[in-house]
């Protein structure tokens, strides 16, 4: 088994309450499914839009990331799956896809000791 | 979480209802604004960690933080509720807020926000509108589905009536016992034509019908669980959705065709729904006015005692339709009651009652009008006549089961016109 973390981007902002509980139920069922089949290692956080974000030598510190909504981090998770192949295949029952969002799947790089 | 819950949508009315009071009702866009940010949150936060213990605690408290933010940062730009004035402090602010989101305060703005939305000032529709989008969470899109309306004239309604609600200086004040029985019918009038929607509406959806239904029963809960809002006519009107609510399972057959009240199979009827109703009419039964839930209730009551069709008691329901069309004449009302009468004394007479309903015109594009004109004719013999009054139903249905029924009485007519077959 190895670790793979899913990066999750944009995905559309359902509008009404019915709607966005819809779409809470569908990933909730999705995660339970792939908890259920100990694919999880953790299921990560959702994280705030707004940060700091330093760079540069001097350090500097800007607020950001300002980019596009679809090209914000929106959250992670820890996935335990045979292969980047099998990641790739158990990422496609996300329901993110469904509001034009997108996974992006990495397998995380471990030492071989 | 059971899918059939539906948590956002309730808690979305109790919140922008409590945040309406704080920041008063010409904020109404930003109390919605409030309530979208903390759905966001929780639907963020909830799909990755699961639902917390109590959710309709998270999410009061997560709208709560976001208005004393909104307190803190806007109260030098804007004019909060002017009966609040302690808000204005930072001293008073966190106990201040706090006190208003005690779960009874919450229940307390919920009548407040439902008797503001029933103002005269607006058309009923749009009092019912604009109780379904704010008080029961209903996007603008869903509201124009569940009343079969177009989305661009319902987003107007709405629109047009929040500018109404929000100029209106503040919330109705539930405190003024004169105010508030003044107000009251109106409240009963769009609860009911709520109910009415769901119950008898063009809706196709099942689900949608028993939603409005369901939403209707909550908000009257909410008027009979308050001391100054729990009268006789609340009693009955809830009885009266009790017991129509209870033959919900049994309007549509196995393969989801409309069933007539005389066609359903009672055993489908809600037992548990049924006895409620009746103690709710039993408590309706104080005090000496007799409103139209009243006799609805009995008349809902008296189908719902009678264990099969043929037992029923139609000389009691006709009297009950006499003094309904007393109280509140309406051909609709006229309608059933000469459906009734036919049903009592037979279809002939029906039809001379029906044909004796005053301002009939208001029915020629009410199906049913044509349709019990249809089944008194085929009753009577005169099947070619049924045959086209089915037929005009069916140009007149809303909707799928409806111009399935239609279809199966014009049916019905073909198979026993005699010499047909030869």
């Amino acid at each position: 088994m190895s670790d793979f973390v899913y990066l999750y981007r944009g995905g559309s902002v359902a509008n009404s309450p019915e709607q966005m509980q819809q779409v809470m139920q569908k990933w909730m069922a999705w995660f339970k499914q792939l908890g259920e089949k100990n694919h999880i290692k953790d299921p990560g956080h959702p994280l705030e839009r707004g940060g700091k974000v330093v760079r540069g030598k001097q350090k500097t510190v800007t607020d950001g990331p300002f980019a596009e909504s679809k090209d914000i981090v929106g959250g992670y998770t820890l996935i335990q799956a045979r292969d980047l192949e099998e990641a790739v295949e158990l990422s496609k029952g996300c329901p993110i896809f469904e509001g034009e969002g997108t996974v992006e799947v990495r397998p995380v790089m471990l030492m071989d000791m | 979480m059971d899918p059939s819950d539906h948590l956002f949508r309730r808690e979305a009315g109790r919140m922008v209802a409590t945040l309406t009071r704080i920041f008063g009702v010409h904020n109404l866009a930003l109390a919605e604004d409030v309530v979208q940010d903390a759905f966001c949150r929780a639907l963020e936060v909830w799909k990755f960690r699961g639902m917390p213990e109590n959710p309709s605690a998270w999410l009061m408290a997560t709208a709560k933080n976001r208005a004393l933010d909104v307190l803190r940062r806007e109260r030098t730009a804007r004019t909060f509720a002017p009966e609040l004035g302690r808000l204005l402090s930072e001293w008073t602010l966190i106990p201040a807020v706090q006190e208003l989101f005690e779960s009874s305060a919450i229940e307390d703005d919920q009548l407040r926000m439902m008797f503001s939305c029933c103002q005269p000032r607006l058309p009923e529709e749009a009092q019912v509108a604009l109780v379904l989008h704010i008080l029961c969470g209903f996007s603008v899109g869903e509201v124009a589905n569940a009343f079969v309306s177009n989305q661009s004239a319902m987003e107007k309604r709405i629109a047009r009536a929040k500018k109404v609600l929000a100029n209106s200086k503040k919330l109705f004040d539930v405190a003024d016992g004169a105010d508030l029985a003044a107000r009251l019918p109106a409240v009963h009038r769009a609860l009911y034509l709520l109910f009415n929607e769901g119950y008898h509406g063009a809706s196709a959806e099942s689900s949608i019908r028993a939603e409005l239904c369901h939403e209707a029963m909550r908000l009257a809960a909410l008027l009979r669980e308050h001391p100054s809002t729990s009268t006789p006519p609340t009693y009955a009107l809830s009885a009266l959705m009790c017991l129509h609510a209870a033959r919900l399972p049994a309007r549509l057959g196995d393969s989801g065709d409309l069933r007539s009240l005389l066609d359903q199979d009672r055993s489908r009827w809600d037992a548990k729904l049924i006895a409620q109703g009746e103690k709710l009419l039993d408590r309706s039964a104080s005090g000496p006015e007799i409103t139209e839930y009243h006799l609805e209730a009995a008349i809902a009551w008296a189908h719902s005692t009678a264990p099969r069709s043929e037992d029923t008691n139609w000389g009691l329901i006709v009297s009950l339709y006499d003094k309904l069309l007393a109280i509140r004449p309406s051909p609709v009302v006229a309608l059933n009651r000469a459906i009734a009468i036919g049903q009592h004394q037979g279809a002939q007479r029906g039809l001379e009652e029906i044909g004796m309903i005053a301002d009939s015109k208001r029915l020629a594009k009410y199906p049913f009008y044509h349709a019990a004109l249809g089944e008194f004719e085929l009753r009577v013999g005169k099947q070619g006549d049924a045959r086209e009054h089915f037929q005009h139903a069916l140009l007149l249905a809303r909707n799928r089961e409806e111009r399935q029924f239609f279809k199966q009485r014009i049916g019905a007519c073909e198979v026993s016109e005699p010499g047909e077959a030869t």
